[in-house]
Order: C-alpha cells, then structure tokens, then sequence
C-alpha cells in the first residue's frame, strides 16, 4: 500500500511537472556554443537567460514563463537548421539567433519554408545581431524581424562621422569572407567614396571566418600599406586576435569597427595602448548617461560577470512582451502582427520603430571610443580600467534608410 | 616593402618551427610503427590546456617542464595500453583507434574547459617587444617560442645521430624487425618514442597557448596542416619534416601577404558579361586562397613525387 501511495505521488508529480513544462514559452536560442563564435555565443545566451529571469520575476509573458533553449549550432548554417527543427520539435514557437549573415539567411529561410508548410504551427524568428542588408531586402521575410541596425545603416553613420576627420588619408578595409564581411567591404568602398573621394583605400583584405588564430601577417600587411585608419566589421575571436596581433606589432592606427567590444576585445586595445582611437558603432554602451540603461548595466554585471554587448537584445525581448500582450496572445502570427509598426522606448533612450516594409528595428545608434574614463563614466570593460566614451549620436530618423523588400504576406 | 618581407620571414619561421615540434614527433612514430597517429594534433591541445592550467597552479616556468611530461606519460600510456593491445588486429585497428582517441580528448578538453577559449596569457617576464624593426615591435615571447624550438630541433637532432638510443631508434625507423632479432626491446622503444612525440607536441602546445588561442577546437583545425608536413616532407623522414615545416610556414605567411589575383595580372575581366563564378574566380587575391595552398602543395606532391621531398618510401 505505502509502495502504491509513493508511486502515485511520484506519477502525479510527474504529470503536474509535465504540464507546468507545457506552460513555459519555448525560446530556441540557436549560436556558436563552441568553435571560433563560441566565446559571443556564450555571452548572448547568458544575456537571454538573464533576460527571461528578468520578464519570469515580473510574472512572465501573459502568465506564462519564457524558457531559453540552448542550441549549439557552430557557426555553420547547415548545423542551424538541424538545431532549429530541434526547437520546433521541442515546442519552440520563437527562436533566436545572431551570429552570422550566413546562418541568418539559412534561417530565415528555413523559417519562411516551415510556416508555408505548416499553417497552423508557425515560428517566429527574432535576429539580434545578424546585419547583412540583404536580410531586409531582396531576401526579407514576413516571418524575420532583426533588432540591430544593418550593416549599411551602421556603416551610413560611421563613414558620416569619418568624413569630417580630416586626419583621415589612407583607409584599409579588413573583413571576414562570407555575406556580411562582403557587403561591410563594398558599403564602406561605396559611402567614402562618396563622402570623401580623397581618402586613399590602401587596402581590401577578405580572411576565413573564425579560422584564423594569429594575425600578424595581416598586421605586417596593413603597416606596410602606410594606413592610417583600419575599418572593419570583424566580431568574435577575428576582432580580439586582430587588435591583440596589433598590440604586439605595435601597430597605431585608428580603428573603426562593428565590434571591438566583444570579448577580448577591450583586453586586447588596453595592450595596444590606443587611448580614444578604437571606436565602435553600436545601439547602446555602458556609459551611454541614460539612467534606466546604467541601472540595468550595473544589475546585469552584478548577476552575470560580464557587460551588456547586445542592449538589442534587451529590446527584442521586451518587444517581444509588448507585442504578445497588445495582441493578448502567443500565437506567432498574431504577435508578429503586433511587432509591424510597434513603436517602442529602447534601453538606451529614445522612441524606435519595428518598421512594416522590411521588418528591421530603426533605433538611435551612437558611437562611442575606448579609453580612459571620465568622472561621470563609470563603467570599464573587462578590468581595464579603460571603458567607451560617446562621440557622436545619430537620431532614430536619420538612420533610416530604403528598403527593396517585397515580403510575401500571410 | 622590404619591412612586410622581414616581419613575414620571421612569423613563417616561427609558425614553421611550431610545425616542426608536431610533425617530428608525428613523423617519426609513423616510421616506425606504421601508424599515423590522428591524435598527434590532440597531446598538443593537450599541452596547451595542461600548460594554462599548471601556468595558473604553479606558474609559467614550472608549467613549461611539467605539461610536456604529463603529456608524455599520457602518450605511453596510449601505446602500452592501447595501441600494442590493437596492433595485432593490424593498422586499421590501430588507425581507427588513434582516430577516436582524437575526439574523446576534444569532448573530455571541453569538459573540462568549456568550448570557448581560456585566458592563456603571456607570462609578464617575457610580455615586451623584444625589438623593433622599422617601427614594428616584435613581440618577445615569439622570440622565445623560436628559440625553444630551435633547441629542441638541435637536441632531438644530436640525440638521434650522436647517441646510441638515436642509433637504435633510426635502425628501428627502417629496419624493425631486424633491430627485435638482435636482441632490443622494441616495444619499449615504441613506447618511449611515442612518449617523446607526444611529450614533443605537448611543449609545443605550452609555447603556442598563450601566442594563438587556447580552445578546445585547436587540435580539430591543426591536425589537417600537420598530416601536409609529412607527406609533403617525405613520410618518416626528420629533415624533410623540417624543411617541409619551414616551407608551409613560410607559403601561409606569405600566401597572406600577397595581393595579386588573375585580375591583377591580366586586367579585370569584361564588365558586359556581368557577374558570374568566372568572375569570382578572377578576382580571387592570393590572399584569400592562403588556406587552401598547403593543401594544393599536398595534391601536387603526391602526383608528382609520391615519396615526398626526403622520403624513401612510397606513401
């Protein structure tokens, strides 16, 4: 009789843990969780989990809470989507993922196929941080939505700043060889070639992506190129070993990037000694001055160990509430819906806009240097001592840029 | 021009010679047990994870006689227990055993230290340019990491042709059999070969840590380039290993630092036919193809001198 009483109660337990488990929000979070992108792969799925406590504590989306799916897909576009089906078959109706342009497009891909086939089970997917153009242009899709400003925007804003740097003679462009490195290479060609046709392009290097573990030759290259400014759009490892070969050769040059506050990234400009010469483009950074983003910086670094590199993310998740709860609903196709057109205050302050031709997030974009902090900085990057400091703000309306979209509508 | 030549030699050496401490150990347990040992690439990451982990214990210095010598013991213990034991089902036992030796140690690294790279850093003593040369630093520990190479080159070369072990061991390289009749213990040999190799690689993964990254898909992107040297330089062969080495370190260094393409060559192609793959193709720097060239080397060698460069034997 006891045995009978334990074994009800241990299946009873089981049946009200399966259906507490059928109540969460499936999340796939689909990155580098090893290889080259591992190390921004690990960060990202630290800043969703930290994310989905954060919305959970607050009693969820809709009552229920959001659960994030770790999946590994290597960087490698193929691998995604067999982790993507592993996310639907695991109930995910929403996934994630960042890392990429090329994993990006398979994705979207994949997703847009998924939902033709299946009416009735459609998934969303969110992208924080995948930036090739052609995502919300010739290749959009009605089922994508992508939080960080494309690679033109981005680059729009950059060379905007560049052009009235005088300073600024002889120009060498270094980039990863897949989708996103190609079109960083060709808008920066483009835009400076139009905003100031005197700068020199001294060089135009395309290297494998995430394969290279020392670049000197590359360091060697562009000194001997006479350059006095490097442009880049390198994330994950190639940003933090290019910077760290640059350290060591002694290299000083100006560097205008995407991404050099990713991990080791910091570490590595402390060592070369560029005090204020290394600036990035990016939708928020820690000593932004905005009182709710410090706020949240300091809690997150407190809980996570590590700063906030995607305050994109922050934004997508936050969106994603305020959508569900404007269509009170989590069916996908009512809250992609809701996401068209959504206008939304973003951590780092100011009004942005999810807009409904292509289904990319405009948002106020700074850039910022990396050096020695000022008094009401307070927040340095990897215990350098050293942290990014604003250098020019661009405006939600002057990001704007035109759209080919045509996107196929539900 | 002439700076970019200067740096480029020095940083083709110095990733020659990290070859060289691989592909001597690699080459030479292949001659003489007809193995090619799949885990070579592996006792170097292991080296580089033992070196962070003791570095972080006991320090660099103790870090650098220590690992290699865990890493060592690890690879006796590979051939007294494991490949002997397979030896007698024949290469292909020995060959698939070796080969899942390569991905138990790449998931048992990760394990334990996670897929993402380890904060291996340079020890402080040596963290300085060493010198400049037309206003670029060379950084110190790249001297450092040339120097214990090249001493350990001139030591394994004195050992193998002064001593009687490097006497008996050459023997056992070509004529095994012959050495077992006259009365050496040639299952030690093996195993103490074995050992060096991997004790070998494991300093090479000490040296190399800090200098490249310390992760758990190192030995994965290594181990191809490795299996080059020694067909390229001839299998079983010391000197072909090290001038195959040399030349590999050199062509990627300077692969890297050449700009030409067809276009550059012959002038771009019509704009009228638009793109295509004939395009991609003629645009294509030298540069971007450095990757691949070592493996082209590879294809070409085997066509044209099967043995390789210094080899005696057919592959």
């Amino acid at each position: 009789m006891q045995k009978l009483v334990i074994a009800a109660t241990a299946a009873l337990t089981m049946v009200a843990g399966a259906a507490f488990a059928q109540e969460t929000i499936k999340f796939g979070y689909i990155d580098p969780l090893s290889g080259g992108g591992a190390s921004v792969g690990e960060g990202g799925l630290k800043t969703f989990q930290y994310l989905a406590d954060e919305i959970n504590a607050k009693g969820g989306i809709l009552g229920r809470k959001i659960e994030v799916l770790p999946l590994d897909n290597k960087t490698n576009p193929q691998e995604s989507l067999v982790q993507a089906q592993k996310a639907i078959d695991a109930g995910a109706r929403y996934i994630t993922q960042g890392n990429g342009s090329s994993v990006a497009a398979a994705l979207s891909d994949f997703v847009t196929k998924n939902n033709t086939r299946n009416p009735g089970k459609e998934v969303l997917y969110f992208n924080y941080a995948a930036v090739d153009p052609s995502l919300t242009n010739e290749k959009c899709s009605y089922w994508h939505f992508r939080w960080d400003a494309s690679s033109d925007i981005k680059m729009e804003a950059l060379t905007s700043y560049m052009k009235d740097i005088p300073a600024i003679k002889k120009v060498y462009l270094i980039n990863q060889d897949y989708s996103f490195g190609q079109s960083v290479r060709a808008d920066a060609r483009k835009m400076l070639g139009a905003k100031r046709p005197d700068i020199q392009i001294v060089g135009d290097e395309l290297h494998p992506l995430l394969k290279i573990t020392d670049f000197s030759p590359y360091v060697a290259k562009i000194k001997a190129s006479g350059a006095d400014s490097v442009v880049t759009g390198n994330w994950g490892q190639d940003i933090a070993l290019l910077l760290k070969a640059a350290a060591d050769a002694g290299l000083k040059v100006n560097w205008y990037t995407y991404y050099a506050g990713g991990a080791g990234g910091p570490t590595a400009i402390k060592q070369t000694g560029l005090d204020h010469q290394v600036f990035q483009i990016t939708e928020g950074f820690a000593n932004s001055g905005h009182q709710p983003a410090m706020d949240f910086e300091k809690a997150f670094r407190a809980k996570v160990n590590m700063s906030l590199w995607y305050p994109r993310a922050v934004n997508e998740m936050r969106m994603f509430k305020a959508a569900a709860e404007k269509a009170n609903s989590l069916d996908p196709v009512k809250v992609a819906a809701a996401l068209e057109d959504l206008k939304f205050e973003v951590l780092d302050g100011g009004e942005g806009v999810m807009r409904k031709d292509d289904h990319q997030f405009f948002q106020p974009i700074y850039i910022s240097s990396f050096g020695k902090l000022a008094a009401n900085e307070p927040f340095d990057e990897e215990g350098t001592g050293w942290g990014w400091h604003l250098v020019s703000k661009v405006d939600t309306s002057k990001t704007m840029v035109p759209t080919t979209c045509k996107m196929t509508r539900p | 021009m002439l700076e970019l030549i200067v740096i480029s030699t020095l940083n083709g050496l110095l990733f020659g010679m990290l070859l060289f401490l691989l592909s001597s150990g690699l080459t030479v347990i292949f001659s003489m047990m007809g193995v090619l040992n799949f885990a070579h690439a592996s006792f170097y990451m292991l080296g580089a994870f033992f070196g962070y982990q003791l570095t972080k214990w006991i320090g660099f210095w103790p870090a650098l006689l220590l690992a290699p010598l865990l890493v060592g013991a690890i690879g006796m213990a590979v051939e007294r227990y494991g490949l002997r034991n397979t030896h007698k089902h024949g290469h292909v036992a020995e060959l698939l055993l070796t080969f899942g030796l390569a991905f138990a140690i790449e998931e048992i690294v990760a394990m334990m230290w996670g897929r993402s790279p380890v904060d291996y850093r340079v020890p402080a003593l040596l963290d300085f340019p060493a010198f400049t040369i037309f206003s670029t630093n060379y950084p110190a520990y790249k001297i450092f990491m040339l120097a214990v190479s090249i001493l350990i080159f001139i030591v394994l070369l004195t050992v193998l042709k002064r001593t009687r072990v490097g006497l008996i061991v050459q023997a056992a390289l070509t004529h095994p059999h012959m050495v077992g009749h006259l009365g050496h213990n040639v299952g030690r040999i093996f195993m103490l070969v074995f050992g060096v190799g991997s004790a070998l690689a494991g300093i090479a993964g000490v040296i190399a840590g800090p200098a490249l990254v310390t992760q758990s898909d190192m030995a994965a992107a290594l181990g191809p380039i490795l299996f080059v040297v020694i067909v390229f330089g001839g299998l079983g062969s010391l000197p072909g290993a090290f001038i195959a080495s040399l030349v590999i370190g050199l062509i990627q260094t300077f692969a890297v630092a050449l700009n030409g393409s067809l276009a550059s060559a012959f002038g771009p192609l019509d704009p009228s036919a638009g793109p295509s793959v004939l395009t991609d193709i003629w645009n294509v720097t030298i540069a971007q193809v450095a990757p691949i060239v070592p493996y082209l080397l590879l294809v070409i060698i085997l066509i044209v001198r099967p043995m390789g460069l210094m080899g005696t034997r057919e592959t």
